[in-house]
């Protein structure tokens, strides 16, 4: 009886050192998570005025905004959406509806995952070698596609498994009614997927939003204003690279200014995805 | 549809107008599928342009390259052994801290979290998994950095005995950056991403296994190391997996806090580099042919890092989502 009292004691206390460590681990992630956002509302709110949504960016020392970097930005990753939604969506449907059983559709499913965890330093590094390299310049065109291969996976990725959720039966009755099945996919399947598809764009652009490593040797940066898809252009993530690692002050503080509008909009898409997709069922 | 076919179909398919569009059932077909393929030739242009972008550095450099640790763009000379090294330890450091975190994060969400909380808790979890990874090397840079040189750094290097293997491992420069602390932002990157990939793995678990263990009289330890992880054992590797391969690829975060020198560290403070970072800082400033396309083998190197990782956590998440 004894021993078996020694047993008992001894579980319970492993057992409370393990539902100690949980705790405390989570604990420590939550205080992380609140220390980041904190630092960013405190620096990043201090240098918000008006002058950061009219001016561009200043030379150092002069009084200056990121209406060109946030333009930039919203540019690439417009043009980025494009590309990304158009390919993503038709490779999707191609992995979920036509591929079957076949050898080259498990290739291309299992090859996406790969591309879609490639660091995206190496996206850059091509996007250049493709587009820069050839024609001398950097340029917003470029820094576009370099997004677009960044977020295209994600996009396929999502459509493929919301179209493999939706009935046999929806197929079957479309096609039942003398539909072709291309307009069975259009006007049938991908309206019933739609807000799967929508959750995965979003998503895809909360992704690229974000992103410094593709567009520094792609899109590069541009100190002036510019809408010219063919020159290089002012984006916010390469201007919080450029002005964050500098000596002076205005600098540094419309950099927390960038990184906070950066971190806003992806935080605001991402729970917007979310609700879009509606709740998750297990939980 | 061939002719014939149609032909043997005879009287009804004469009959019958063909539907609206029929006509480009096999184009859209060919579009989905051209699509999709040009997802493949993305992957494969990134391999494709790092070899042959990176080509004269391996033909002149030969198996040196690797093995080497001179950086030297002014004599023309490249050996990436620095870079290298710095990838694989700053990643292996930031796995070695974020596992750990990571799993009690997710038994926290799925055993003991009040149910309350545990929406609020999840979902926090996922958006920190979004932030992008500038936004850590910032904060890792002003903020983080003079804290950890404060009170990490000095007190560690001034306590330590002279000689002793901890005076070894503490050696470096106290400025906040360097291996160690590139390798904590890393896994606090990670971390999220892992935490949440868990979680989704562990919810995968039937109730009524969990229910039967406990109904034993297991305890809330022994359920989870005994039952749910054993039941999710591949899956858990294939999501540590895949957090060891974002955090080998990951750039912007590690340039902002490591240091930045090629040479080999020589301690956990002292400054370093890794490959990605190198890619970052210098591409753009690359003074000759030869360090270009070093910089590009580097890429190159790294991609297959990668790639070997990413390919094989994802045979095992698959494999284990199948079971």
């Amino acid at each position: 009886m004894a021993v078996s009292q020694a047993r008992v004691a001894s579980r319970r206390l492993s057992n409370s050192l393990f539902v100690g460590f949980c705790y405390l681990v989570t604990g420590i992630a939550l205080v992380a998570l609140v220390a980041i956002l904190w630092s960013l509302v405190i620096k990043g709110v201090g240098g918000l005025n008006l002058h950061v949504f009219t001016m561009s960016t200043p030379a150092p020392g002069s009084d200056g905004g990121l209406l060109n970097a946030i333009v930039g930005s919203l540019m690439l990753c417009l043009m980025a959406m494009v590309m990304c939604v158009t390919i993503g969506i038709l490779a999707g449907t191609w992995l979920a509806e036509f591929s079957g059983d076949s050898l080259y559709g498990s290739v291309v499913r299992f090859l996406n995952d790969v591309l879609l965890s490639t660091p995206s330093i190496l996206t850059g590094l091509f996007v250049w070698y493709l587009l820069v390299q050839p024609f001398h310049t950097f340029s917003g065109f470029a820094g576009g596609v370099a997004l677009a291969i960044v977020a295209s996976p994600v996009i396929t990725r999502t459509t493929e498994e919301v179209l493999r959720l939706q009935p046999t039966s929806l197929r079957e009755s479309g096609i039942a009614l003398g539909a072709p099945f291309w307009h069975v996919i259009r006007h049938i399947l991908w309206r019933a997927a739609g807000s799967g598809i929508l959750t995965g764009a979003l998503l895809a652009f909360a992704r690229i939003s974000g992103e410094t490593a593709p567009l520094l040797f792609t899109a590069l940066n541009n100190q002036f204003f510019s809408v010219d898809m063919r020159k290089p252009m002012a984006n916010l993530p390469s201007v919080i690279n450029q002005f964050a690692l500098s000596a002076q002050d205005n600098w540094i503080s419309l950099a927390w200014v960038a990184a906070l509008l950066i971190t806003v909009s992806v935080l605001a898409v991402t729970i917007i995805a979310r609700a879009v997709s509606g709740e998750p069922r297990r939980s | 549809m061939t002719q014939a076919a149609l032909d043997t179909a005879a009287p009804v398919a004469e009959r019958r107008a063909s539907p609206r569009g029929a006509a480009f059932e096999r184009g859209f077909e060919i579009l989905c599928f051209s699509a999709a393929t040009m997802l493949l030739a993305a992957l494969g242009g990134v391999l494709i342009s790092l070899a042959i972008g990176g080509w004269p550095a391996f033909a002149k450099f030969g198996f040196g390259f690797l093995t080497t640790a001179t950086w030297d763009p002014v004599e023309d000379v490249y050996g990436a052994a620095g870079p290298i090294v710095g990838t694989i330890i700053t990643a292996a450091l930031a796995l070695l801290l974020a596992v750990p975190v990571a799993f009690g994060i997710s038994f926290f969400l799925v055993e003991l979290c009040p149910a309350f909380l545990r929406r609020s808790i999840s979902t926090a979890v996922e958006l920190l998994a979004g932030i992008p990874s500038i936004i850590y090397g910032m904060w890792g840079l002003f903020i983080f950095s003079p804290l950890f040189a404060k009170y990490l750094e000095i007190p560690l290097m001034t306590s330590a005995p002279q000689g002793s293997v901890m005076a070894a491992l503490v050696q470096g420069t106290p400025n906040g950056s360097g291996i160690l602390a590139a390798s904590i932002i890393l896994a606090i990157m990670i971390l999220p991403f892992m935490a949440a990939t868990l979680r989704e793995l562990l919810l995968t678990v039937p109730p009524q296994v969990r229910e039967s263990a406990y109904g034993l009289g297991a305890t809330t330890q022994e359920v989870v190391m005994k039952v749910t992880l054993p039941y999710v054992r591949r899956g858990a590797i294939g999501a540590i997996m895949l957090g060891l391969g974002r955090a080998l690829g990951e750039t912007m975060a590690v340039t902002f806090i490591i240091g930045n020198s090629h040479n080999f560290p020589k301690g956990l403070f002292d400054s370093g580099s890794t490959i990605a970072s190198t890619i970052a800082n210098e591409f753009t400033e690359a003074s000759t042919p030869m360090h270009t396309a070093s910089l590009i083998a580097l890429g190159l190197v790294l991609f297959l890092l990668t790639s070997i990782v990413l390919g094989l956590s994802r045979l095992m998440l698959r494999t284990s989502a199948k079971v």
